[in-house]
């Protein structure tokens, strides 16, 4: 049901870990629905020179994870926010219909990390605008027809 | 080990088909292919291979062979009890009782008849999955017509106390419905002894072909037909009958029975050993299902801080072939409604791993799983917010 490019994410995972002292830190989904994404990000003046993750969850949301930390990396602030869930699930060669809500979530992080580094550097009001909190399970489209066997 | 080889540990799901089956069942496909309707020799000798399927299948649930009838599926077995009594009963009572627990085949067959006027008690179950025979006792009402309650769980593989519900239904004139489809040829079943009335049954579950499941309903119980046609199946299950697959369901209980104490003796020491080892071994792992009143195969165990689906595939990765009740194996938003049903909160159900045996399992098999599983379990972990604040304290 995955691409091979998604299990080659899976099984090898890029950039899996932590970044201490990141300039942004994202956390977005909940344990609930079953997927949490951690995404820090190292940016030096406005570029993202590193990133890494931590990901509970199934095999789709590792994979997003993984292919959204090799996407941002040597990209803009700006240019990374442009980077749509769209996005990340065509560089892994497509994902199955029920699991299109794990590169929501890729982006989501995205989106958070750098939310938290705009906070930490006074580019963003204090507690506005937060893109990716509190709304998940809800943004997860498939039912139980798509996908019993 | 090999590389091509699969370790299979999902005997709950389907179960290969046993060669001397398979044996059986050949020649119905070419030879002996008469339909069981006609009157000349081929048709006839379809006809006594039904008969003797059905004898051996009445004869291992303790039924005698009017009383069996043969279907195309466990799930269809379910609904024809389910509907097929409660549409038959109606003018006496629209009340239905049933468990949280139940195989989807039994709780959307409810749900169906929830949208048509009946009302339906779901009753909860304990930590281990357990329903009680005073819960039973009390929800029955003056209009309750059928009580349907699962043997054994195809998740946890809790065994409910069946024998005592039997006979709460037989002196109270309700009818009893159990879904045996995990518990036949696993645990020794008599219908008479139990007092059940209809008990549905699938054959690919004890290494018989898929497609193929029966329906035993006890003389006397009011039900309808549950397709209209032929006379097949007596006029109850009208439809040419599927001659090989019911050949095979027959010899499929009949080994599954013969050497049921054996093959038990056998499964009970691989699940014991598997519990114990990876209770031992693996760190924040809860077992689900009760200790002891469960399948003799079955092992089902929730992984803390990591998610089933990631689980499963790296498992498959290292060759083995197992089952989840998280929500990204069930394709629906909820993880499993049975791991719910016994109070684990959602993030500990998406962690879960249900391994069943089955007799061509070995303690080889246990070894290699036991190598693997920890190191799969590690690094998913490692892998987790969830374990990252575990470890940090908070």
């Amino acid at each position: 049901m995955y691409s091979e490019k998604v299990m080659d994410h899976f099984m090898n995972p890029r950039n899996v870990g932590e970044i201490e002292n990141a300039d942004g830190v994202g956390e977005v989904g909940n344990a609930k629905c079953g997927d949490i994404m951690k995404m820090y990000l190292k940016i030096e003046n406005d570029v993202i020179v590193d990133a890494k993750f931590k990901t509970f969850g199934c095999g789709a949301a590792v994979a997003t994870s993984s292919m959204a930390t090799e996407l941002v990396v040597g990209k803009t602030v700006e240019e990374a926010l442009g980077i749509t869930n769209k996005a990340v699930a065509e560089a892994l060669d497509g994902l199955p219909p029920v699991k299109m809500h794990c590169s929501n979530l890729a982006e989501e992080a995205i989106r958070a990390a750098i939310d938290d580094y705009k906070r930490k550097n006074g580019l963003l009001p204090e507690g506005g605008d937060c893109n990716a909190c509190g709304r998940r399970c809800d943004d997860i489209h498939h039912g139980i027809d798509d996908d019993e066997d | 080990m090999n590389d091509n080889k699969i370790i299979y540990l999902d005997h709950a799901a389907t179960t290969p088909v046993n060669p001397q089956v398979l044996e059986a069942m050949l020649p119905y496909f070419s030879d002996k292919f008469g339909n069981a309707s006609s009157i000349y020799s081929i048709g006839r000798e379809s006809k006594k291979a039904i008969e003797e399927s059905r004898e051996k299948v009445a004869k291992a649930i303790g039924a005698l062979p009017r009383e069996v009838f043969f279907t195309g599926s466990g799930t269809e077995a379910d609904n024809w009890a389910i509907k097929g009594v409660a549409y038959a009963n109606r003018d006496k009572g629209r009340h239905i009782i049933t468990t949280a627990i139940e195989h989807h085949a039994v709780l959307h067959a409810c749900q169906y008849l929830e949208s048509d006027g009946f009302e339906v008690t779901y009753l909860p179950v304990d930590e281990n999955g357990l329903v009680s025979p005073q819960q039973v006792q009390d929800a029955i009402r003056p209009d309750t017509i059928l009580i349907t309650i699962m043997f054994a769980n195809n998740e946890i593989g809790t065994i409910q106390p069946i024998g005592e519900i039997g006979k709460i239904a037989r002196e109270k004139g309700i009818i009893f419905h159990t879904d045996a489809v995990q518990a036949v040829g696993n645990i020794p079943i008599n219908v008479v002894d139990l007092n059940v009335d209809l008990l549905s049954l699938s054959g690919h579950k004890f290494y018989g072909p898929k497609g193929v499941g029966a329906l035993y309903i006890r003389k006397g119980v009011k039900i309808t037909s549950f397709m209209h046609g032929g006379a097949q199946e007596r006029g109850r299950r009208a439809s040419t009958e599927n001659i090989a697959g019911i050949v095979g369901v027959g010899k499929a209980i009949e080994l599954a029975t013969q050497n049921i104490e054996e093959n038990n003796k056998k499964l009970l020491e691989l699940r014991d050993r598997t519990i114990e080892e990876i209770s031992k071994k693996i760190p924040f792992v809860k077992l689900n299902g009760d200790r002891y009143k469960r399948l003799p195969g079955n092992v089902n165990f929730s992984f803390e801080f990591i998610e089933g689906e990631s689980l499963l595939l790296m498992l498959d990765m290292k060759g083995i072939a197992a089952s989840s009740g998280s929500a990204c194996t069930s394709g629906s938003l909820d993880p499993s409604h049975v791991l719910l049903a016994i109070g684990l909160p959602h993030e500990i159900a998406h962690g879960s791993l249900r391994i069943t045996f089955g007799t061509e399992n070995t303690h080889e098999d246990i070894d290699y799983l036991m190598d693997v599983l920890p190191m799969i379990v590690d690094r998913l972990r490692e892998m987790s917010p969830l374990y990252e604040k575990v470890k940090r304290g908070n």
